[in-house]
C-alpha cells in the first residue's frame, strides 16, 4: 500500500484551521487517506478526511505522521496531502 | 392590531421584521427505535442528507464571515459531515436505533472524548454539541437552534437569552431584543444594556408573533405593537434622530446652569476602559479588580495584577481612575478568600472583610497598584468595598499611605457608613455610593431575589435619604471632600438628576448610558435638580418618587428615555 511520511508543519498542530484545510482536501481525494502518528500501527490508523478524528489525533508541530491509501490516484493524493501537511497554515 | 405590554429595560424606538429564536432542541427519548416501516439502511441515507444539509448551510454561513468567526465555522461545517461522526451513528442505526438517537449518542461520545483531551479540544466539543441539535432539528423538519441567521437586520424574539447566545449575537443584524419571561435583572436585559440595544422583557405572549411580521418596540415604556401605526413609525425615526444626538454628546456632565458633575465610567478591564473612553467618559469612577480575579483558584501575582491595572489605567491618561480593591464574597465567591459555606453570604466575610481571614491578599493588591499607578499617567484613587466603620476606614487608609497610594476612599454600601459619613470621611479623601448593595441593605432585600424586586429599587425614599445623608457627612467633615455615585442608579437619567440635586459629585455608570445621562442633565439647572431631589424624598414609595419626577422631566418622553 503506497504511503509517505509528513512533518507537520503549522504553529498550533493539526488543530483548528490547519486540521479543517486538511480535513477537506482529503476528503476532495479519488481515494479514501487514513493518518496515523509514525509508529503507530497500521490498523489505528484514522480516516483523514474526518476533522474530529484529527483533532484527537493531537498531532503538533514537528510531530511525523503517516498517510495511506490504496487505488488509482493514491500516489498523487498522498504526494498532494503530504504538501499541505508540510505547509505552515498559521503564517502570514 | 395586537399590542404587547412588559418591562422596558434598554430606552430605544425602533420598527423591523421579526424574527423569532427557535426553541431548544430536545434530546430524542433514551432508547427510541428505528421506526419499523424504516430500513436501516434509508434511514442512514436520511441522517446523511441532513448532515450535508447542515453543513451546507454552516459552509454558506462560513462564506460571508470574516476572521476567527469564519474559521470556526468552517471547523463546525465540517464537523457536521464528519466520516467519524456519521460511522458512530451509522453502527446504531443499524442496531435498531431512530436516526435522531443515534446522531444524539454518536455526538456525545465524540464530545467527551474532545473533553477529556482538555484545552483547545474541550472548547470544540460545544461545537459538536451544536452540530448535533442542528442535525436533530434538521431530521425533525424544525428550524435550527439559536440565534437565527439572517441577511437583514431584524428585532429578535425570544422566550429568554442563554449567557452562550450573547457570543452569537451580531449587535448590526439584531435591532432590538423582546423576551416573552425574563426579568430586568435577566441575562437579555445585561445583553442588551451593554450593547445598547431597545430591549423589552416579560412580554407575556410575544413570542406567538410570527416571523416576518413587522412590529414597533419601545425599549423605555416596555411596550411592542405589531403592525406599527403612522404615530409609532414616526416615533421611531424621531429616536433614530434622538440617538444621532446622543452620539453627538461631548463627554461634559454639567446642568443647565454649568455645574459640573464628570460623567465616568463602571469598567472591568482594560477592553471596558477602552470602549468607555472612546464613549467620551471623563474617567473611571469604579475600577472593578475582581475581573483580573475570577475563576482563579490561587492569587495572581503582584506583576501580573500590576499589569493588568497599568493596561486600565493607560486608557486615561491625565484622568480619574477610581478603584475598587477586591470585592469578593456573596455572588463573587473566590476559593482562596471566600468561605463557602457562610450561611448568610451577603451579611458575610466579604468586600474590605476578606483581609480579617485572610491578610496579606489587599496589601498586595496595594502593592501592585501603587507600581501600576506609578507608570501610569492617571490620577489614581483607590476604595475599599463593604466599609462599615470609621475604624475600618482608617486602617485602609493606613494600608495605603504604606503602598505609596495618596488618595484612599470607601465605598458606601453598608447603611452604618451612610449613617456616620463624617466620622467615616475624617480618615479618608473621599466616598463613592455603591447603590445596588446600599439599596440591598437598606431595604433588607436580596438583590439576586425576582420577588423581592420591587423592593430592590434605589428610588426607594430611604435609600435617596442615605445618600442624603452621606452627602451631609461630607459638609459636617468640613472639607467637602467628594462623593460619588458608582451604583446602578447612575445610569438611570431620571435618578441621576436627582442624585445631583442630593449633592453628589460626580456620576459613574455604564458606559453606553452616558450620552443618555449627560443630555438629560444639561437640561435642568442645578436648582431645578435640587428641588426634584426634594420632590423625590418627600414621596411615600419607590414608584411615586420616579412618577413624579420623571412627570417633570418631559425631556425623557421627547427622547424616549
Amino acid at each position: 500500500m503506497p504511503e509517505r511520511t509528513a512533518t507537520i508543519a503549522s504553529r498550533s498542530g493539526l488543530h483548528a484551521r490547519p486540521a479543517a484545510l486538511f480535513a477537506e482536501a482529503a476528503g476532495e481525494q479519488p481515494v479514501d487517506v487514513t493518518i496515523a502518528m509514525q509508529g503507530d500501527p497500521a490498523d489505528d490508523a484514522l480516516d483523514a478526511a474526518s476533522i474530529l478524528s484529527l483533532m484527537t489525533l493531537g498531532a503538533a508541530q514537528g510531530d511525523v505522521v503517516v498517510l495511506r491509501a490504496e487505488g488509482e490516484g493514491a500516489d498523487q493524493a498522498l504526494d498532494y496531502l503530504v504538501q499541505v501537511l508540510e505547509t505552515d497554515h498559521d503564517a502570514g | 392590531m395586537q399590542n404587547f405590554q412588559g418591562v422596558g429595560v434598554s430606552p430605544g424606538r425602533i420598527v423591523g421584521p421579526v424574527r423569532r429564536m427557535p426553541k431548544a432542541v430536545t434530546e430524542p427519548p433514551s432508547g427510541e427505535r428505528l421506526d419499523a416501516a424504516i430500513t436501516a439502511e434509508a434511514a442512514v441515507a436520511g441522517l446523511k442528507t441532513a448532515a450535508q444539509s447542515v453543513h451546507d448551510g454552516l459552509k454558506a454561513r462560513a462564506d460571508i464571515a470574516t476572521g476567527d468567526g469564519k474559521a470556526v465555522l468552517e471547523a463546525t461545517a465540517l464537523m457536521a459531515k464528519d466520516t467519524m461522526l456519521l460511522k458512530q451513528a451509522a453502527k446504531l442505526i443499524n442496531a435498531g436505533t431512530s436516526a435522531e438517537r443515534a446522531i444524539w449518542e454518536a455526538a456525545a461520545s465524540v464530545a467527551e472524548m474532545l473533553h477529556n483531551l482538555g484545552g483547545y479540544m474541550a472548547e470544540r466539543a460545544t461545537d459538536v454539541l451544536d452540530v448535533r441539535s442542528r442535525i436533530v432539528a434538521e431530521l425533525r423538519g424544525v428550524p435550527a437552534p439559536g440565534i437565527p441567521s439572517s441577511e437583514t437586520p431584524f428585532i429578535l424574539v425570544a422566550e429568554d437569552l442563554a449567557p452562550a447566545d450573547t457570543a452569537t449575537l451580531d449587535p448590526a443584524k439584531v435591532l432590538a431584543l423582546v423576551t416573552s419571561g425574563g426579568g430586568p435583572q435577566s441575562h437579555t436585559a445585561i445583553i442588551a444594556r451593554s450593547l445598547g440595544l431597545p430591549a423589552v422583557v416579560a412580554a407575556h405572549g410575544v413570542d406567538e408573533v410570527a416571523d416576518g411580521s413587522e412590529v414597533y418596540v419601545d425599549g423605555a415604556a416596555g411596550f411592542v405593537a405589531v403592525a406599527p401605526s403612522e404615530e409609532q413609525r414616526a416615533a421611531a425615526a424621531a429616536w433614530a434622530e434622538t440617538s444621532a444626538t446622543l452620539a453627538g454628546f461631548d463627554g461634559n456632565g454639567t446642568t443647565a446652569d454649568g455645574h459640573l458633575v464628570p460623567l465616568l465610567a463602571n469598567v472591568g478591564g482594560a477592553k471596558d476602559a477602552v470602549a468607555a473612553a472612546g464613549l467620551g467618559a471623563q474617567g473611571v469612577g469604579l475600577f472593578r479588580t475582581e475581573f483580573c480575579f475570577l475563576e482563579r483558584d490561587t492569587e495572581p501575582s503582584v506583576d501580573e495584577q500590576a499589569a493588568a491595572y497599568k493596561a486600565v489605567f493607560d486608557a486615561f491618561p491625565g484622568k480619574k481612575v477610581v478603584l475598587r480593591t477586591l470585592d469578593a464574597g456573596a455572588d463573587k465567591p473566590l476559593p482562596f478568600l471566600t468561605d463557602a459555606t457562610e450561611p448568610n453570604p451577603a451579611l458575610g466575610v466579604r468586600g474590605y472583610r476578606t483581609d480579617f481571614t485572610t491578610p496579606g491578599v489587599l496589601e498586595r493588591q496595594l502593592s501592585a497598584i501603587a507600581r501600576a499607578a506609578s507608570e501610569s499617567e492617571a490620577d489614581v484613587w483607590v476604595m475599599a468595598p463593604m466599609i462599615s466603620t470609621a475604624a475600618e476606614a482608617a486602617r485602609f487608609a493606613s494600608l495605603c499611605a504604606a503602598a505609596g497610594l495618596k488618595t484612599p476612599g470607601v465605598m458606601v454600601e453598608v447603611p452604618s457608613a451612610a449613617l456616620t459619613a463624617a466620622s467615616v470621611l475624617r480618615e479618608v479623601g473621599f466616598a463613592s455610593l455603591g447603590t445596588n448593595d446600599l439599596t440591598q441593605y437598606a431595604m433588607a432585600a436580596d438583590r439576586q431575589l425576582g420577588p423581592l424586586a420591587e423592593l430592590n429599587t434605589p428610588w426607594q425614599p430611604a435609600v435617596l435619604r442615605l445618600v442624603q445623608l452621606t452627602v451631609e457627612g461630607s459638609a459636617l467633615e468640613g472639607n467637602n471632600k467628594p462623593i460619588g455615585v458608582c451604583g446602578e442608579a447612575a445610569a438611570d437619567p431620571a435618578l441621576a438628576v436627582v442624585l445631583a440635586g442630593l449633592g453628589v459629585s460626580t456620576l459613574s455608570m455604564t458606559a453606553r448610558s452616558l450620552a443618555a445621562v449627560g443630555t438629560v442633565l444639561k437640561t435642568v439647572t442645578l436648582e431645578q435638580a435640587q428641588e426634584l431631589a426634594r420632590l423625590a424624598l418627600s414621596a411615600p414609595g419607590a414608584t411615586e418618587a420616579r412618577e413624579w419626577v420623571r412627570a417633570k422631566l418631559p425631556v425623557l418622553e421627547e427622547l424616549g428615555l
